[in-house]
């Protein structure tokens, strides 16, 4: 092995950073389970350590023990049974479109998750700490909003140009940070960080523009018109569910980006890239191309999330319509292992998240306790030693023949 | 002090890195550890060094038992260990470098540099090692470098000397220069423990021969043993040292490098305008100490590196200006010279592995798809045809040893449309039989009429295979010669001292 003296007094602690973030990017099935898991067991713990009954319970634990016992067990119960009642299926309905209306509403809250979280997805892939989505769904709903409020266009035609509007939109938003990094080696980190500072402010602007976005009539509040009744995502069955189109666009999505990383040679350099871009380059592909494609790429999924929101809506939108999907697209795409059955599985856990928060609070159970669920997966799948060391599980390592010792040497020196 | 390594075991998992291992060390004794790369005499010297901790057996030292539960404590009992990669902080000085870790401290708390100059000073003019005390690690030499880590272990007493690998980076002077000191510390009282798979070098310098393979002692050889049968004992069956070469059948000029000047990352000249040719049917081998600008100028053939001025060419197209991908399609193979980083993606298989560089179009893309059918064809042709050991074509590449995955690398760049072939070190860190299979596999593709650059280190590499040799020193080249050049001279030019 060459090594560049120079390099040789930092190698060993960049390349432990590069291996945990390669861990973290990677996501190991097993691990993500067991970090599922674990959030939802604290999130137990939270319930039961802040509820009144409960605490008053034990207060008197030696006067009816099983009493105390049983109140923890019902508000865990009640808890995440709610969760259960507001995500999947509602038993206590009549009807059957009472009892899988839940469901329906986590697909609906899922399917923008997992659009924008195929295209966080993507970038980790190839490499690249893409946190840009939450700016490239902003600058996608101005696309879509224009089209969809200023241009009259048939049904249908006017609905997929509005889309098409917040994909284009969005994906010239993602190329700027992959042009920065090829041509200027800027970090995406801090490019997308700044790009979505830019690109609130942007659609903020645009919305009071009375000859772009703002609406008819419409004074200082940054807000639009209503889409077109022509440009609007139908719904899919019908008026009693809200479930509307967006979810096919998701599905198409889904198996576009399977196609793309799994069957097509881009997926193929992409992946190249993503984990040996010196490789990469020694084999004639242009790494820092690939950067600026993938990152136009990721953001086009984006946009299709974007126009998910921005053409589902019955009112006017204003800038809270991104409503956190960007910053939640990264937990997604973590959580989904980058795979992209991954990212459906952990978009339609948050979907579920979402759509069940409101029956959780009509049981007495605060619906933060998913924030601190959720926050709490992400955190141990970002330190993976703290899942490992809950469920003692062994460290991973190339199980191989040679390079094992010398794995483990390593491990000691550092 | 003497030294005893009791029935030392380390186990990884299913794997038997060290397998009741014994040897002991006579003070003042130089007893040389021969063995291929992963046979265990790293780890066993990391067990030595307490950098990990035997399963079973113990150490002694003067017969006492000692357990070090790291480092720090196997300094402490006076063993120094100097690294294949050397632990230098690069924009310090010698002296700064020297008591890193255990600085001498004035009344104040305040450092002692002049009690660390001294102590350089001392041991330097004791052992005749010739090092300024405040010249920066940066500037110096290798050769003086590696000095620098003997210091830094007697500068902490150590009365056990384990030499990881010290010749790789050495010019065949400084590898004298070495041995030389070798014996003024044995004379001295130190004793050695000298790792490495270079024979000749075993041979000059050890009292004792100890070789590993696969993690036994296999046997003790007396330092009169030819190469010969040391190589066989270290690969356990009849090795033949000699790769057999037919004359060569030159034809036409294929490769022309014109007064090419290349810089590196920092805007430093590496090359520095050399011109040479090459041709059909003829293996160049570019011999020089490691970071004399060889890199650099295979880097600038492949087009991954600017050339800043000169000119390359290949069988008439000028491959000046072109990027990676033309330089391949024009042609050329690259086995680069760590596969590791730019020959290979660990986390893909061999079936990827050998499709790296063909995703752009037939015979592995169908459009803008894979053609797995296809692909998983070529894998199995090429796994047969080179001889890759592995349990099937969706290994991935990480866990293939050394020797299996550099096949990989030459199955892939010989497999394709062939002009031009550049090995650079093309074994390293290769097992004795995959280098005799790799060697014949670019004797044959020489024969086969390509043209063919070999850069080696390796003094015996260049001599077995080139049909010429031109030594680089410093960007440039000293002179081509002949392969009858005789190693004495050889090693002159890699010093920079023209023929």
């Amino acid at each position: 092995m060459r090594k560049k003296k120079e390099a040789e007094v930092t190698k060993p602690a960049q390349d432990k950073a590069t291996s945990v973030l390669h861990e973290i990017m990677a996501g190991d099935p097993v691990r993500i389970a067991l970090s599922v898991l674990l959030g939802f067991i604290i999130g137990a713990i939270f319930m039961v350590v802040f509820d009144k009954n409960v605490v008053k319970a034990w207060a008197d634990f030696g006067a009816d023990p099983n009493y105390a016992l049983s109140t923890v067990w019902w508000t865990i119960s009640d808890g995440y049974g709610a969760l259960f009642r507001g995500s999947i299926l509602n038993f206590n309905g009549d009807e059957f479109a009472t009892i899988i209306r839940p469901f329906t509403e986590t697909l609906r809250f899922a399917a923008p998750l997992i659009m924008a979280g195929l295209g966080v997805a993507l970038t980790f892939r190839v490499g690249l700490f893409n946190i840009g989505a939450t700016g490239q769904i902003l600058v996608g709903l101005a696309g879509a909003t224009f089209v969809s409020t200023r241009l009259e266009m048939p049904i249908i035609i006017h609905m997929l140009a509005s889309v098409f509007a917040a994909v284009l939109c969005a994906m010239l938003w993602g190329m700027i940070v992959g042009i920065l990094k090829a041509r200027t080696g800027a970090h995406e980190v801090i490019v997308t960080i700044m790009l979505n500072y830019v690109a609130l402010s942007l659609f903020t602007y645009l919305l009071r523009q009375p000859n772009l976005l703002l609406e008819e009539g419409g004074g200082g509040t940054p807000k639009s018109d209503r889409p077109d009744g022509t440009a609007r995502l139908g719904l899919l069955f019908g008026p009693e569910f809200q479930l509307h189109y967006g979810l096919i666009f998701a599905i198409l999505a889904v198996v576009f980006y399977w196609w793309l990383m799994e069957k097509s040679t881009f997926g193929f350099r992409f992946r190249m890239v993503g984990h040996n871009p010196s490789a990469a380059r020694a084999a004639g592909i242009k790494v820092e191309n690939t950067f600026v494609w993938a990152l136009a790429i990721s953001a086009g999924f984006s946009g299709l999330a974007a126009a998910n929101q921005g053409l589902s809506v019955d009112g006017g939108l204003t800038t809270s319509i991104e409503a956190g999907i960007g910053f939640d697209a990264i937990t997604v795409a973590l959580l989904g292992g980058s795979r992209a059955g991954g990212v459906v599985m952990a978009g339609l856990l948050f979907g579920a998240f979402k759509a069940g928060s409101s029956t959780m609070q009509v049981a007495g159970v605060s619906p933060e306790v998913l924030g601190v669920v959720k926050a709490l997966i992400v955190l141990f799948i970002a330190a993976p030693p703290i899942i490992r060391a809950f469920y003692r599980l062994p460290v991973p390592g190339p199980k191989v023949f040679e390079s094992a010792q010398k794995a483990k040497a390593a491990k000691v020196i550092k | 002090m003497k030294l005893e390594l009791r029935n030392i075991t380390k186990r990884f998992g299913t794997l038997v890195a060290n397998d009741n291992i014994s040897l002991t060390l006579a003070p003042g004794e130089i007893l040389s550890l021969l063995g291929e790369n992963g046979a265990g005499k790293s780890t066993l010297m990391n067990v030595l060094y307490g950098l990990l901790q035997p399963d079973e057996g113990q150490i002694l030292i003067d017969d006492k038992e000692v357990k070090f539960s790291g480092p720090g404590e196997a300094m402490a009992a006076g063993i120094g260990m100097v690294h294949q990669h050397f632990m230098l902080i690069p924009v310090f000085t010698v002296a700064e470098n020297v008591v890193l870790g255990h600085e001498p401290t004035g009344k104040v708390g305040n450092l002692d540099l002049e009690a660390a100059r001294k102590l350089v000073k001392e041991i330097s003019d004791r052992f005749g090692f010739d090092i300024d005390p405040d010249a920066k690690i940066e500037d110096l030499p290798v050769g003086a470098q590696q000095r620098v880590e003997i210091i830094k272990s007697l500068a902490r007493d150590a009365r056990i000397l384990v030499l990881d690998e010290p010749t790789a980076v050495l010019t065949p002077q400084e590898t004298d220069e070495l041995m030389e000191i070798m014996r003024g510390l044995k004379a001295n009282g130190t004793s050695i423990i000298f790792i490495t798979h270079k024979l000749r070098e075993v041979q000059k310098v050890a009292d004792r021969i100890i070789v590993i393979r696969q993690g036994k002692v296999v046997s003790e050889a007396s330092p009169k043993a030819t190469a010969g049968e040391l190589a066989s004992l270290m690969v356990g069956r009849e090795v033949d040292l000699d790769t057999k070469k037919k004359a060569p059948k030159i034809g036409p000029e294929t490769l022309v490098v014109k007064d090419l000047t290349v810089l590196d990352d920092r805007n430093q000249q590496m090359v520095n305008g050399i011109s040479f040719s090459v041709h059909d049917g003829e293996i160049l081998a570019i011999a020089g100490v490691q970071g004399n600008g060889q890199t650099e100028l295979a880097e600038a053939i492949l087009g991954l590196r600017k050339i800043h001025s000169g000119s390359i060419e290949v069988a008439g197209q000028d491959l000046t200006k072109s990027n990676v991908r033309q330089v391949l399609e024009a042609g050329v193979g690259y086995i680069p010279e760590d596969r590791k980083k730019d020959g290979l993606v660990g986390q893909f298989s061999i079936a990827e592995n050998l499709m790296l560089d063909g995703s752009f179009g037939k015979p592995f893309a169908k459009g803008v798809q894979i053609d797995f059918a296809k692909r998983d064809e070529i894998a199995e042709k090429l796994i047969e045809e080179f001889d890759i050991r592995t349990p099937s074509k969706d290994t991935l590449a990480k866990q293939l040893s050394g020797g299996n995955q550099q096949k990989v690398v030459v199955a892939r760049e010989m497999s394709r449309d062939l002009k031009v072939l550049i090995a650079s070190q093309p074994t390293r860190g290769v097992d004795v039989g995959s280098i005799e299979f790799i060697h014949e596999q670019i004797v044959a593709a020489r024969d086969a009429g390509k043209t063919v650059v070999i850069i080696s280190t390796e003094l015996d590499e260049v001599l077995a295979l080139a049909d010429r040799i031109a030594v680089m020193y410093r960007g440039r080249i000293v002179g081509i010669v002949d392969a009858k050049t005789t190693r004495e001279k050889l090693g002159k030019m890699m010093a920079g001292i023209a023929a």
